[in-house]
């Protein structure tokens, strides 16, 4: 009598338990069931390194999955030109200076940019204090090696600002010719040949560094641009591209370490020779460029009108476009699209 | 604290301390040495070894050197012929083995002016001599080897690289040349030729030292040429080593490297390698501005020093035990009979002779002291026990002495009132001897029924001769007085008597009086002794006229007279020894006549065993607890008339 009384309470607990914990999951997978992942891929300017930190970071820790963004990372390199693989649909997202955007899309191409990473020029000029250079005038009559194209412009705005002479002499991707004093002054980026300059044993007070920002020559350089017609068929996901990399940037300045092992792992997969103490200050000048100290109150990944124009403004001058676009039409405020 | 410890210990420390201090400075001294020693040696092997290979690496390189400088010699004066060139080049890559590639890169339209690019190019592939022209797409007016020598005007050996193919290390040694045009000279373009690294690579790697040491060529820019690690091969510079170590000092030697210098760089270098710390030398080669470093392993060199001060550190260590050990015994040979002897004295300090002392052993310090406080022990006791038995022939003498004092004290008079039966005078005497027997005395009778004697006398020194003198005064005095003589006469028989045979040249003082209790008449002679106090019934205090007569026993001719006074009913006569007068209190004072004659006036009550208690008492109260020197002894008599 006892026992079958206890029987039978057992088995009502039993399908009680049962009932609700069915219900339960229908319930859990009816409400949780991620929204099926978007497929998209996304290449760099460059092959691997601390410059593109940002967005292998927030691929190898989950961010852009997050954003619900299935992607797939591509290997940049001189082979594959972010644009024209843009322009060729081969890939969704890419990386862009903003000068060599608004030069494209004045030819026709329709790129949108809808993260502006980087506020701050790179580019700068270096030269040794031994050859007497401390000032922009000193630069007059000298040899000075610049690269082509989109970074010519600001090094020459520079020179016509000061009313320089100097002589060009084509720069390669090496700075050996500025290491055995072949030019005067070279080109540089900062967070890369400024510290190859370094590494090859020149110290910082032995250099004059003339950085452009600091001589109203600022130029906004890596973007994330997609073309316009992406971004009209489904904004969404491309805010959510352009939020998750912000994401990622942000983690990797938290996290430099965790980032510089992420970045010097798709280097050895992309089997680019790796430095970490190079990448190491290459992610710290990201940082600076991207999060600028003197923070004109510019967010994360905006583009500045007064930047666009002026960038603008410098290539109609330079006579490498007739129009500039509109900057409503070029920039695409993610904020505006992505939160609903 | 240390004071207090036992000598075994102190001669431990001390010893232990200073040898473990000299040993300490020879070590050091002896490691610092030989230290520099080995880093001595370093810098000659260093110096062989590295000045070996940077020539060994330098020969290589200035053969190669020596075809492109000539053929810019050749071309500078030579006509462009297409074919010449190309014969030229095919021989050099030909002829030389370590040559791999050479080009003759021409400045734009400098070989034909409508060639913008013209550049043959010779190089050994698949086992063959092959050619292409470098053109266009190559764009080799952008390349290091092309644009440096034409910009510094100068050959170069332009910063190592690999191979197309990958693998082979090479480098490229570029000399610019130059034609006249119009006649000026100006750039035609540069030759380059192109040699594998791997030579080098083989020589630098031979490099051995001890276990662990290394040998590394650096190039211009600081590049790793060669390594032991093999990522650090073109991928590091010393630079970015510094950076990733934080370690500015190799980035200031890195410098120095670069710049042509060489020397040697002490201790604080880490091998890449092994993380140890390594003297590092470095040499430049001179022919490309490369450097070469060796690294020796700071540890594998001391190795041997190490050992060899491992060793010396042991058996210092060693010897200092030992030391420590022999100090204890030779301490405790010398404390253990000390300490017995200690024991020994604190029993013969509580008068035990018969313990038993530590045997003599040896003839040292130590064994003389033993047999020294073995015979003094002997002195001692023979000493004491002959002291002991002293004491007790003293004590008993002492004792008899004391009685005969007390029988001598007790033959003064010593009933008050002597004489109940007679109203005429009042007499009262006390005697207060001092610890040592004295000879003070005093006494009174009567000579017939109207002549009453009293006599007070203190005779010189102290002890059994004076009390025997005493005695002896005491008994003529009174035998003299019962003859029925006067006062002088008395004193001068006597005087006579004990200047007899007194070899001793002993004396007394005395004074003798002789009351008519009828008529109150005294008579007295005073042979020496202090004046008597005269007190009158008025209250008046006077001492008698000091008589100058000598003392009695001291010369044999000596003349004495009698005086007379007449009391009146009341009047008295205070007789008194120098006890009284010359009682001292602690602070040396006297207590003087003055104080006396003070102290009777001051008297109320004029009887006179009162007086004689009332001065006994001030006395005592004036000396306090100063030990009595002399006797004390007064008398006093009082006339009441008939």
């Amino acid at each position: 009598m006892h026992s079958s009384r206890i029987k039978s309470h057992t088995v009502i607990t039993f399908l009680f338990l049962a009932t609700t914990a069915m219900l339960f999951s229908f319930t859990m997978s009816a409400l949780c069931a991620e929204p099926a992942l978007k497929d998209a891929s996304f290449i760099p300017q460059w092959s691997p390194q601390a410059q593109f930190a940002g967005y292998y970071v927030a691929f190898e820790k989950g961010i852009y999955r997050k954003y619900g963004i299935n992607l797939t990372m591509k290997t940049g390199g001189p082979q594959s030109v972010p644009v024209d693989l843009l322009e060729k649909e081969e890939v969704d997202f890419g990386t862009v200076w903003l000068s060599t955007a608004i030069q494209k899309r004045s030819q026709g191409i329709r790129l949108v940019n809808i993260s502006q990473i980087v506020q701050r020029s790179a580019l700068m000029l270096v030269a040794k204090k031994g050859r007497g250079i401390t000032r922009p005038e000193d630069i007059n009559g000298k040899k000075v090696g610049m690269w082509r194209d989109e970074f010519r412009l600001q090094p020459l705005a520079f020179f016509k600002k000061f009313g320089l002479n100097v002589t060009i002499i084509p720069q390669s991707y090496s700075v050996n010719l500025f290491l055995r004093d072949g030019v005067d002054v070279a080109s540089a980026m900062w967070y890369n040949e400024y510290h190859t300059i370094m590494s090859a044993g020149v110290n910082p007070d032995e250099l004059t560094s003339f950085f452009f920002h600091e001589y109203g020559l600022n130029f906004p350089e890596d973007g994330i641009y997609t073309l316009e017609r992406s971004f009209k068929k489904d904004p969404a996901v491309v805010c959510s591209f352009a939020k998750a990399s912000v994401e990622g940037w942000q983690y990797a300045f938290k996290h430099p370490d965790e980032a510089l092992d992420i970045v010097l792992k798709y280097m050895a997969m992309a089997n680019v020779p790796a430095n970490r103490v190079h990448q190491k200050w290459m992610l710290g000048r990201m940082k600076d460029l991207i999060l600028p100290e003197d923070d004109r109150g510019i967010a994360i990944g905006a583009l500045a009108k007064q930047d666009y124009l002026r960038v603008a403004g410098e290539l109609m001058r330079n006579g490498l476009i007739n129009q500039a676009p509109g900057y409503d039409d070029f920039y695409k405020e993610c904020a505006k699209y992505a939160e609903k | 604290m240390l004071r207090n410890k036992g000598i075994a210990f102190k001669l431990v420390l001390f010893f232990t301390l200073s040898s473990a201090c000299i040993f300490t400075a020879i070590f050091t001294y002896n490691y610092f040495v030989s230290r520099q020693m080995i880093a001595k040696g370093i810098e000659e092997n260093a110096g062989n070894l590295i000045m070996t290979t940077t020539n060994k690496i330098g020969t290589l390189l200035s053969a190669t050197q020596k075809v492109p400088e000539n053929i810019a010699y050749f071309l500078e004066n030579s006509t462009n012929d297409e074919q010449e060139l190309f014969q030229v080049l095919y021989a050099i890559v030909e002829k030389n083995p370590e040559i791999y590639g050479a080009a003759i890169a021409f400045e734009p339209y400098m070989f034909k002016k409508d060639r913008k690019f013209f550049a043959p190019y010779f190089y050994k592939a698949y086992g063959a001599i092959n050619f292409k022209y470098l053109d266009e797409h190559y764009n080799y007016f952008l390349w290091d080897w092309y644009q440096i020598p034409k910009e510094i005007e100068r050959p170069e050996w332009v910063e190592p690289y690999f191979g197309e193919g990958g693998g082979i290390l090479m480098s490229s040694y570029s000399v610019p040349f130059y034609k006249k045009v119009d006649n000026k000279r100006q750039i035609a373009g540069v030759i380059v030729v192109d040699i594998s690294l791997e030579n080098l690579r083989n020589i630098v790697s031979s490099i051995k030292i001890l276990q662990s040491g290394y040998g590394f060529l650096i190039s211009k820019n600081g590049t790793f040429v060669t390594h032991p690690l093999k990522e650090f091969i073109m991928n590091e510079t010393i630079f970015t080593v510094a950076e990733a170590r934080e370690d500015p000092q190799l980035r200031d030697v890195g410098r120095k490297m670069i710049k042509g210098g060489h020397g040697v760089a002490p201790m604080w270098v880490k091998s890449a390698v092994t993380g140890k710390s390594c003297w590092m030398a470095y040499m430049p080669i001179t022919s490309s501005g490369w450097s070469l470093g060796v690294l020796f392993p700071q540890d594998e060199l001391m190795a041997d020093i190490t050992s060899l001060n491992q060793i010396v550190l042991f058996l210092g260590i060693t010897g200092l035990i030992l030391l420590a050990v022999a100090v204890v015994f030779i301490a405790r040979s010398i404390t253990g009979p000390l300490r017995h002897m200690a024991k020994a004295t604190e029993h013969i300090g509580a008068g035990n002779f018969d313990i038993e002392l530590p045997p003599v052993k040896t003839g040292d310090e130590v064994g003389r002291l033993s047999e020294a406080f073995s015979f003094m022990r002997e002195s001692l006791k023979e000493y004491i026990g002959e002291l002991t038995e002293a004491t007790a022939s003293r004590e008993r003498m002492e004792s008899e002495l004391k009685i005969a004092h007390d029988i001598q004290m007790g033959i003064l008079p010593k009933k008050f009132p002597p004489y109940p039966e007679r109203t005429e005078f009042d007499i009262y005497a006390t005697i207060k001897p001092a610890r040592e027997i004295g000879g003070d005395f005093y006494d009174f009778f009567f000579v017939d029924d109207e002549h009453l004697c009293f006599v007070i006398a203190d005779v010189s020194g102290k002890g059994i001769p004076a009390a025997l003198f005493m005695a002896l005064t005491k008994t003529l005095l009174k035998a003299k007085a019962t003859m029925g003589l006067a006062t002088d006469k008395i004193i001068s028989r006597l005087n006579e008597d004990l200047c007899i045979g007194n070899d001793m040249s002993m004396f007394v003082t005395v004074f003798c009086g002789i009351l008519n209790v009828k008529t109150g008449e005294v008579q007295y002679t005073n042979g020496g002794h202090n004046p008597p106090l005269l007190i009158k019934g008025s209250g008046d205090v006077a001492y008698l006229e000091k008589s100058g007569e000598l003392l009695v026993g001291a010369m044999e001719e000596a003349q004495y007279t009698a005086r007379t006074i007449t009391f009146g009913p009341g009047d008295s006569l205070f007789l008194y020894t120098d006890g009284v007068t010359e009682a001292m209190n602690e602070r040396n004072e006297l207590f003087s006549e003055e104080r006396l004659q003070k102290e009777l006036s001051e008297c109320q009550d004029k009887n006179v065993d009162h007086m004689v208690s009332e001065v006994m008492q001030k006395i005592e109260g004036f000396t306090g607890s100063a030990p009595q020197s002399d006797d004390i002894t007064m008398m006093m008599i009082t006339y009441k008339g008939k």
